[in-house]
């Protein structure tokens, strides 16, 4: 009887299956995720110090008085300082502009795959994800030796005889527009092929038997059905775009300011690093909304509607 | 007409743009000249090099120990959040949950990889753990994002799956856990395999988060590779990413071998099933059944 009771009281403690199931993974992600940001938050509002770790408490706690100091001259400093606007600008920039590129090139791409046959698709589609998988720095590092001033492209432009002299590329914004759309393009396919492979055919059929032109139905038909994935192939690109280091910094030069780039000065070269957390505070501000959109896009996916 | 040969023509240059830098690197990697950009005919000698070199090597080792972690914590977490996500429908902050399983997909790396590293800085000072940081902190943050990746993936699957197969085994008296092990996870397994593959891959490129949150004595292969380039295109450099693209195709390919055999054997097993049936509704005809398809 006792143990009966025992038994009863230790199952109210042990979280049941389905507790455990959804527990174990929420857990992690709020601790190891979601948490980080609160403490990024804190530590912007701090000062550097020199000290381990490099910054200081923003609230002390002596003769029961509870002392928060709030130190707002990060975020001032970011205002006023117009590298740090000039880098928000640039990154937004770049984003944007090798979004549209991605888009202009992947579209056409992931329309392709979608009408090729079906076995010639999955031999297609692995082609394309292939090089998600593979290091983005040797990927950037292939393009180092690529674009530089007696790289192959100058080397090759120079034997046909269209140059004279080799053209500086290699540390220029347009090596990091190569680099960019070269390391993101899967990233717009693959959803994009997602979306387009799903799509009804006799709905082009039938327009096109009511006599719509080819590029009247794909403008009026496959486009707006492929709004999801044309959303969430934007939003694969252009957040991380926002946030990017490598490629920047490898390809890029002196007149490429990106936000990534800064934030690993300020941290590594610098160790300032409640500046660093107030970049990355504002960072995230920035890119909030279009995170919120590719999780609902991502959310509908996931839950199988449409 | 003219479109779809537009978009054709899209895609083999696409296919070009994408493959042909890695091509270049390859060959380049047996380049028995000094001087990268120029050709000195074909060696091997890079290569030998690498031996050698016993910091590379063991940064080599380090990697690949952290990317067998993770992929099979990324496994373990991501699966359970995609059976979360596909299967438990109502629950409180569900749409919070949603948003923390996919946001690591998109969130920029320097960010994330801030955050964990004060995290783990805020709680060596709060619970003195962890006392260094190294191969568990990188491992944690890998798992976080790769996790992320193999939810994706299999919640594709799970979505895709015949729940009437898991109902009937409910049905007999099978207990919630012995359902998941006995009859999902089977069913799943070609996209597990291919998220794990995905795990190792994406560990073992990653740079930015390594950096973050390794401490001394612990560089991984991104950031030796990364500390190298910066310098310049150099010939062992070329040696090393053909080698690792060499293994990622590796990868790739087996993925891709092994759920095509998966898949071949369910389409034999349903043919095989829809022909005894067409046979037994032969020998004993039923109205109740559907006739099976004459050609198969």
């Amino acid at each position: 009887m006792n143990m009966r009771k025992f038994k009863r009281r230790i199952n109210r403690i042990i979280p049941n299956g389905r507790q455990m199931v959804i527990g174990v993974p929420f857990i992690w992600l709020f601790l190891f995720f979601m948490l980080p940001f609160f403490i990024v938050l804190k530590i912007s509002f701090a000062e550097a110090d020199v000290a381990i770790p490099p910054y200081t408490e923003i609230y002390t706690y002596a003769e029961q008085k509870l002392q928060v100091l709030l130190n707002l001259g990060n975020y001032a400093l970011l205002g006023d300082d117009e590298l740090y606007i000039a880098a928000y600008l640039g990154s937004l920039k770049m984003a944007f502009i090798s979004t549209v590129l991605c888009l202009l090139i992947g579209y056409p791409m992931a329309y392709a795959i979608a009408s090729a046959r079906k076995e010639l698709q999955t031999v297609l589609v692995l082609l394309i994800m292939m090089p998600t998988w593979t290091a983005i720095l040797i990927r950037v590092y292939a393009w180092m030796g690529i674009l530089s001033n007696n790289g192959l492209l100058n080397g090759f432009l120079m034997s046909m005889g269209l140059i004279d002299e080799p053209l500086q590329i290699l540390n220029t914004n347009l090596a990091v527009y190569i680099g960019i759309v070269y390391s993101y393009l899967p990233f717009m396919i693959l959803p994009l092929y997602a979306n387009l492979v799903k799509h009804d055919q006799s709905l082009l059929e039938a327009a096109s038997d009511l006599g719509s032109s080819t590029f009247n139905s794909f403008w009026k038909i496959t486009i707006p059905l492929s709004k999801n994935g044309i959303i969430a192939g934007c939003m694969l690109v252009f957040i991380p775009v926002v946030g990017e280091f490598v490629i920047p910094e490898l390809l890029g030069g002196p007149e490429t300011l990106m936000i990534g780039k800064v934030l690993w000065q300020e941290f590594f070269n610098n160790r300032d690093w409640p500046v660093a957390s107030a970049l990355a505070v504002v960072m995230l501000a920035i890119l909030i909304v279009p995170i919120i959109l590719f999780n609902r896009s991502q959310a509908k996916e996931m839950e199988g509607k449409e | 007409m003219k479109r779809f040969r537009f978009s054709s023509l899209m895609l083999v240059l696409g296919l070009l743009f994408i493959y042909l830098p890695m091509l270049i690197l390859v060959i380049y990697s047996f380049n028995a000249s000094k001087l990268v950009t120029v050709w000195g005919g074909w060696s091997i000698k890079w290569y030998v090099g690498l031996l050698d070199n016993s910091q590379l090597m063991g940064s080599v080792l380090r990697s690949l120990e952290i990317a067998c972690y993770t992929a099979v914590a990324a496994v373990a977490l991501g699966t359970l959040a995609a059976f979360v996500l596909t299967r438990i429908t109502h629950f409180k902050g569900r749409t919070l949950f949603g948003g923390l399983v996919t946001a690591p997909l998109v969130m920029p790396e320097v960010i994330t990889g801030l955050s964990l590293l004060l995290l783990f800085v805020a709680m060596a000072q709060m619970i003195g753990w962890p006392q260094e940081r190294g191969i568990v902190t990188i491992w944690i943050a890998h798992t976080t994002f790769c996790a992320a990746y193999v939810a994706v993936v299999v919640s594709a699957r799970l979505r895709e799956l015949d729940l009437s197969i898991e109902e009937a085994a409910m049905d007999l008296g099978a207990r919630p856990w012995k359902v998941f092990f006995l009859i999902t996870i089977p069913m799943i397994a070609p996209s597990l395999a291919a998220g794990g593959m995905m795990s190792f891959a994406l560990s073992l490129d990653d740079l930015v988060l390594a950096s973050f949150v390794s401490g001394p004595g612990s560089t991984t292969l991104p950031m030796e590779v990364f500390s190298a380039v910066r310098l310049g295109v150099k010939p062992e450099i070329n040696a090393v990413a053909s080698l690792i693209l060499l293994a990622v195709s590796l990868v790739t390919f087996l993925v891709w071998f092994f759920s095509r055999r998966a898949e071949e054997a369910r389409k034999k097993a349903i043919q095989q099933a829809i022909e005894e049936s067409a046979a037994d509704s032969w020998k004993q005809p039923d109205a109740r059944r559907a006739p099976a398809p004459q050609t198969v």
